[in-house]
C-alpha cells in the first residue's frame, strides 16, 4: 500500500512534467498539423541551460548548493531559460517549417526530424556524450511520513508541482480567455479564414511556438533539478513519453495533454516499481500504439472533430 | 562527388546523356558493374599509388551495399506507397535475430545460411504485415509515430529478453513460467558467434569459401549479388500493376479506391515486401559480422535510411542506391578522414589552450548526425525531390503538381498523366538544380487534399 502511494506520488509529479512537454506537441499540432520532432530536443536544451545556470550559481558565485539562496536564484533563472527555449523554438519554426508551410505534409515532418538531430548534436556539444550531474540545489527533505515512518513525498515534489501547476493553469487561461489565445484557436480551426478575418497568421504561429518552447524550457528546468542530471538524449526519452501523453489526451486538446501526461506518468511509475524499469518504455509505447489503433482521436475527444 | 561515383553500382547520374539512348545506358551499366567487381581487387594498389585520397575500403563498401538494400526496401514503403515509416530498423533487427537464432550456438541450431536467409526474409515480412494490418487506417504522421514506437519496442524487447523471469503472482502459487533469468536473446551482450555463409568448395581461399568479415572481398560479391537481386525486384515491382497501385494510393487514396484498387491489400503488400528486403539485409549483416547486439538497431539507423532516401530521391531506385553509397561513404570514410587529417588536431590544440574538455576530445565523426540533420532540412526546403530523382517523380513534382494548381484538376487525373510521362522519359537527365522545386506529394489519404 505504501509502495502504491509512493509510486502514485512520483507518477503524478512526473506526469505533470510530461504534460508540460505534451502541451507543446499539442499546441503545435493543433495549429500546423505537424508533429514537431524537435520539440523534445528544445526541452533537452532547457535541461542543459539549467545545468549551466546551477554551475554558474554554485561554482561561479560560490553559493553552496544546499542553501536556500541557490534554490531561489535557480528559480529566478526559470524565466530566462523559458525565454531562451521559446526563442529557439520560434527560430526553428521560422527557419525549418515556415518555408514549407504549403508543402505536402511529409516535408515539414522530415524537416522537423532534421532539426531534432541538429539540436541533439548541439546538446552533445554543450554537454558531452555522458550524463552530467546537476548541482543538488533542490532540497530533498521528506515531508509526510506513513505510520510506519517511511517517507511519502518531499519538498522537491512540492517545488516541482508549484512550478508545473501554475504554468499549466496560466496556459489554459491564456489560450482560453485572451485575445491572442482566441487568435490561436481560430488559426488552428481554419488558417485561411482566420487570415481573412484579420488575424496575423504568421505572428500567431510564431507565438504558438514561443509558448510551446517556453513550456518545454520550464519542463527542462524541473527535470534537471528533480532528476539531478542532464543528458543530450533526454529529448528522445521524454519526447516519446510526452507525445504518447498528447495523443492519449486527444492531440490539439490542452486539458487532454495534461491528463494524458498524468496517465503516462502514473503508468510509468507503476511499471518502474512493480514490473521492471527496463520494460517501462515498452509498456508506454505499446500503450501508444494500442490507443492509436483503437481510438486514434485519443481517450478524450479531439476538440476539432473534423480533423479526426 | 567523384569519390562517390567511384564507389560503384549501376547508377551514374548522367548529366549529358541523350535520354532515349539505351546503348549509352548499357555501356554505363557495364562500366559501373566492372568497377564494382574490380574495385576490391585493386583497392590496395590504388591507395598505395595515390595516397592522401579517402579511398573507401572494401568493408565500407559492404556496409554501403547493406544500407542500399535497406533503403530500397524502405523506398517501397515510403517512396512508392507514401507511408512514412520511422521504425524500419525493427525489420532489420528481426532479420538479423532470426539469423542469429537459427545459425548459432545460442539455441544450438545450425541451419545453413542459404536457407536461413529466406526464413529471415519471411520473418521480416510477417512482422511487416503484423505492424501494417492494425495501422492501415492511420494518417501519415500518426503512422510515423507508431512505426517509431514499434522500432523502439523491438529493440528493447530484444535487449530485455536477455534476462527474463516470468512468474505467477504469489497468490497463484508463484510458479516460475519462464526463467528464472532466462536468456532468450543474448541481451546486451548479443549473440556471438553466428555461423557465416559458407560454400564448401576448396579453392585459392582454402577448403571452403566463408563470407564473413574475415573475407571482406568475398562478402562484397555476395552483398553485391543481394543488392542486384533487390534492385531488379524493386524495378519490376515499380513497373508492375502493384507498383502503379502503390503510386496511385500515394497520390490520392480515395481516388485510388474509387478506381477499384484494394487499398488494404496493396498497403499491406507494401509493408511486407518493404520489410522483407530488410530481412535480406539483416540476415547478411548478422552473418557477415558473425555477431549481433540489440543496441546496433537503434532509432538512428531508421533515420539514416530515411535520410538516404530523401537525399537520393524518394521513389527513385538509382537515386536511393547512389544515396546509400554516398551517405555511408561520407559517414564511414570521408568524415573520419577529414577529421583525422584536417579538423581533429587543431580542435584538440584549441581545446588544450583554452582548457575546454569538449574541444580536446573533439572527433568530427561524433557529430555526423548534425550534418545529416542539416542535410534533411536543406533538402526539404531547396530540393525535396532529392539529388537523383526519377524522371517520373520529377514530372510529378514539377510539371503535374503545377498543372494541378493551374487547372484545378484532381491529382488523381493527373497521376495518370504523370505515369504516361514516366514511361516516355524513363531516363531523363538530371533536373536543372535551379528549377523551382515543388515538394513531393507523398501524403496519404484524403487529408492530403485538406
Amino acid at each position: 500500500m505504501e509502495e502504491l502511494v509512493k509510486a502514485l506520488t512520483i507518477g503524478v509529479t512526473n506526469g505533470l512534467i510530461i504534460g508540460l512537454i505534451a502541451i507543446g506537441y499539442t499546441l503545435v499540432y493543433g495549429i500546423l498539423e505537424l508533429i514537431n520532432f524537435a520539440h523534445a530536443d528544445v526541452f533537452m536544451l532547457g535541461t542543459a541551460f539549467t545545468y549551466f545556470a546551477t554551475e554558474l550559481i554554485v561554482r561561479g558565485l560560490g553559493i553552496p548548493a544546499s542553501s536556500t539562496l541557490a534554490l531561489f536564484l535557480t528559480l529566478l533563472a526559470l524565466p530566462v531559460i523559458m525565454l531562451m527555449t521559446a526563442g529557439i523554438n520560434a527560430s526553428i519554426e521560422r527557419l525549418a517549417y515556415r518555408p514549407l508551410r504549403n508543402a505536402p505534409r511529409l516535408a515539414p515532418l522530415i524537416s522537423a526530424i532534421g532539426m531534432s538531430f541538429v539540436l541533439q548534436n548541439v546538446g552533445l556539444l554543450l554537454l558531452g556524450p555522458s550524463q552530467k550531474a546537476v548541482e543538488p540545489v533542490l532540497p530533498r527533505t521528506d515531508l509526510v511520513f506513513f505510520p510506519s515512518g517511511a517517507a511519502w513525498f518531499g519538498i522537491d515534489e512540492i517545488i516541482v508541482l508549484s512550478v508545473t501547476i501554475p504554468l499549466l493553469l496560466a496556459l489554459r487561461w491564456f489560450v482560453g480567455s485572451t485575445r491572442q489565445g482566441k487568435a490561436m484557436r481560430a488559426t488552428a480551426q481554419d488558417r485561411e479564414a482566420s487570415g481573412l478575418m484579420g488575424i496575423d497568421v504568421n505572428r500567431t504561429i510564431s507565438l504558438t511556438f514561443l509558448i510551446a518552447g517556453g513550456m518545454a524550457g520550464a519542463a527542462g528546468l524541473v527535470v534537471a533539478l528533480y532528476y539531478g542530471q542532464t543528458f543530450f538524449q533526454y529529448g528522445l526519452q521524454f519526447g516519446l513519453l510526452s507525445f504518447t501523453a498528447a495523443v492519449l489526451g486527444g492531440i490539439g486538446n490542452l486539458t487532454g495533454a495534461t491528463l494524458g501526461g498524468l496517465f503516462v506518468g502514473i503508468v510509468a511509475a507503476m511499471s518502474d516499481r512493480f514490473i521492471e524499469a527496463k520494460w517501462t518504455s515498452v509498456i508506454v509505447f505499446s500503450l501508444l500504439i494500442l490507443v492509436l489503433i483503437f481510438r486514434p482521436t485519443g481517450l478524450l475527444a479531439e476538440q476539432q472533430s473534423e480533423r479526426a | 562527388m567523384t569519390e562517390m561515383v567511384r564507389a560503384p553500382r549501376r547508377t551514374f547520374p548522367n548529366p549529358m546523356a541523350g535520354m532515349d539512348d539505351r546503348r549509352r545506358q548499357i555501356v554505363i551499366l557495364a562500366i559501373v558493374v566492372a568497377l564494382a567487381l574490380l574495385y576490391p581487387l585493386v583497392y590496395r594498389r590504388l591507395s598505395d599509388a595515390i595516397p592522401f585520397v579517402p579511398w573507401p575500403d572494401t568493408a565500407v563498401l559492404v556496409v554501403c551495399a547493406t544500407f542500399a538494400i535497406l533503403a530500397l526496401g524502405l523506398n517501397i514503403v515510403m517512396g512508392f506507397a507514401g507511408l512514412l515509416d520511422l521504425g524500419y530498423v525493427a525489420f532489420y533487427a528481426i532479420g538479423a535475430y532470426t539469423t542469429a537464432f537459427l545459425a548459432s550456438n545460442h539455441f544450438g541450431v545450425h541451419i545453413s545460411w542459404w536457407i536461413v536467409l529466406w526464413l529471415a526474409v519471411a520473418a521480416a515480412a510477417i512482422f511487416g504485415v503484423m505492424l501494417g494490418a492494425p495501422t492501415l487506417k492511420l494518417r501519415g504522421d500518426y503512422l510515423a509515430i507508431v512505426t517509431l514506437g514499434f522500432g523502439e519496442i523491438v529493440r528493447l524487447v530484444f535487449r530485455n529478453l536477455g534476462d527474463i523471469t516470468i512468474a505467477l503472482p504469489a497468490i497463484l502459487g508463484g510458479a516460475v513460467l519462464v526463467g528464472p533469468n532466462a536468456n532468450l536473446t543474448g541481451g546486451n551482450v548479443g549473440i556471438n558467434p553466428i555461423d557465416p555463409p559458407i560454400i564448401p568448395i576448396p579453392g585459392p581461399w582454402g577448403n571452403q569459401l566463408i563470407f564473413s568479415n574475415q573475407n571482406v572481398i568475398a562478402s562484397w560479391y555476395l552483398v553485391l549479388g543481394l543488392l542486384t537481386i533487390t534492385f531488379f525486384i524493386c524495378r519490376r515491382l515499380r513497373d508492375s500493376k502493384l507498383g502503379r497501385a502503390w503510386m496511385a494510393i500515394r497520390e490520392d487514396e480515395t481516388a485510388a479506391a474509387a478506381m477499384g484498387i484494394n487499398t488494404v491489400t496493396t498497403k499491406l503488400l507494401a509493408f511486407s515486401l518493404g520489410a522483407s528486403f530488410s530481412g535480406f539485409a539483416g540476415a547478411f549483416t548478422g552473418a557477415y559480422n558473425t555477431a549481433i547486439f540489440a543496441e546496433t538497431f537503434s532509432y538512428n539507423v531508421s533515420i539514416l535510411v530515411v535520410v538516404i532516401i530523401i537525399l537520393g530521391g524518394i521513389g527513385s531506385l538509382r537515386g536511393v542506391v547512389i544515396g546509400a553509397f554516398a551517405l555511408l561513404y561520407v559517414d564511414r570514410t570521408l568524415l573520419p578522414w577529414i577529421g583525422d587529417n584536417i579538423i581533429n588536431d587543431p580542435m584538440h590544440d584549441l581545446g588544450v589552450s583554452t582548457g575546454q574538455q569538449i574541444l580536446t576530445d573533439f572527433k568530427l565523426t561524433t557529430y555526423n548526425y548534425l550534418i545529416f540533420g542539416i542535410v534533411l532540412v536543406i533538402m526539404m526546403i531547396r530540393r525535396p525531390e532529392g539529388l537523383f530523382p526519377d524522371a517520373g517523380a520529377k514530372a510529378e513534382m514539377h510539371g503535374v503538381g503545377i498543372a494541378a494548381e493551374v487547372t484545378g484538376a484532381s491529382e488523381a487525373e493527373l497521376t495518370v498523366l504523370g505515369e504516361l510521362e514516366e514511361v516516355e522519359l524513363d531516363d531523363a537527365p538530371d533536373p536543372d538544380p535551379n528549377a523551382p522545386a515543388e515538394p513531393p506529394s507523398t501524403t496519404t489519404g484524403p487529408e492530403a487534399a485538406r
